[in-house]
């Protein structure tokens, strides 16, 4: 039985526009208190891919290259983290495309600033765009069955809905619509994104279906950065052998586990 | 001359190409992206490219960051 468990964790990939990825994680590079404390962090995750931002480059030193502590197997998948407008987002996008040679993106376009909730409308017009230029587009948007359709018809590889607002560390906030959205678009690469605030919330994610999920601050501004990202490794690949496994019916009722037969009188 | 990179205004002097602003900068070639006027410059293109007043360079590269 364990043998056939682990058979399946390990076949199983995540694929995103034919990259394969044995890990569901996909974690970030942002808010922890030292690069080392993040190279920690990741190494413990088993994370294959890392999302990183682009800013300008600070004119009045020589910096050094953040991406220099990065373990140099991880795949690198940009974000457009920051950008209010459609248009800023793809030009982004091609700047980070151009610099690190990869069509991958994480697609952000913010709508608000207390919130960080997406603009749905900037986010597709920016994926409409980027994917005729070629890019491998990942978007960030609300957790909603009709953006995800239209996502999808733009050409996205994969979609990545919110769990919660972004570093809020709420959790699944909608299971609902992350079920909804697994039933109605079978075939559609679910990652989600944003709001996860601990182990639970990544099984939860998982046992809904998603095939992989994002995350920065649960782990970077925990106690124990890397201790977490075992926790989440462990969580996630909990959560997808949970739905793999297909769960038992919820009952309002009692279901006896012995038989009813042969009791004592 | 004057131009704007990054935002800020700088004088420099001649008609320099972008490769000599990245150079006059200190600025790594690698992993960083330019963009003059909104248009990338692919890296192949920075030494053959004539910087004129007024344009808006921006250089940019990767920091840590997940989401926002």
């Amino acid at each position: 039985m364990s043998r056939a468990v682990t058979a399946v964790s390990r076949e199983e990939k995540l694929i995103v526009a034919g990259h394969a990825f044995s890990s569901r994680l996909i974690i970030g590079t942002g808010k922890y208190r030292s690069f080392e404390e993040m190279r920690s962090a990741h190494d413990a995750s088993g994370a294959e891919m890392v999302t990183v931002a682009v800013r300008r480059v600070p004119l009045d030193r020589s910096s050094e290259s953040f991406l220099d502590y990065l373990n140099p197997a991880l795949q690198i998948l940009p974000n457009t983290a920051g950008c209010y407008t459609a248009e800023d987002a793809i030009r982004t996008a091609r700047l980070a495309r151009e610099a690190l040679q990869t069509d991958l993106v994480k697609l952000e376009v913010i709508g608000d600033q207390t919130t960080l909730f997406p603009d749905n409308e900037q986010t597709l017009e920016a994926a409409r765009v980027l994917v005729k230029e070629g890019f491998v587009v990942l978007p960030y948007f609300n957790d909603d069955l009709i953006m995800a359709k239209k996502l999808l018809d733009a050409g996205c590889a994969a979609i990545m809905p919110l769990a919660a607002p972004i570093g809020s560390g709420l959790g699944v906030q909608n299971p609902a619509n992350l079920r909804i959205m697994r039933e109605q678009l079978a075939d559609a690469t679910i990652i989600v994104d944003a709001g996860v605030g601990t182990a639970s919330d990544a099984a939860i994610a998982m046992e809904l279906g998603a095939d992989g999920v994002l995350m920065n601050t649960a782990i970077a501004e925990a106690t124990d950065p890397a201790k977490m990202a075992t926790a989440m490794k462990l969580a996630i690949e909990a959560g997808r052998l949970a739905y793999l496994a297909g769960r038992m019916p919820k009952r309002l009722y009692a279901s006896a586990s012995s038989p009813l037969a042969g009791v004592i009188k | 001359m004057k131009v704007f990179v990054n935002g800020e205004s700088r004088e420099l002097s001649g008609t320099p190409s972008l490769a000599e602003l990245i150079t006059q900068l200190d600025l790594p070639a690698t992993r960083i992206a330019v963009e003059l006027n909104r248009e990338v410059v692919r890296r192949n293109e920075w030494s053959g490219t004539m910087l004129h007043e007024d344009d808006r360079v921006e250089i940019v590269h990767f920091v840590g960051g997940g989401a926002d």
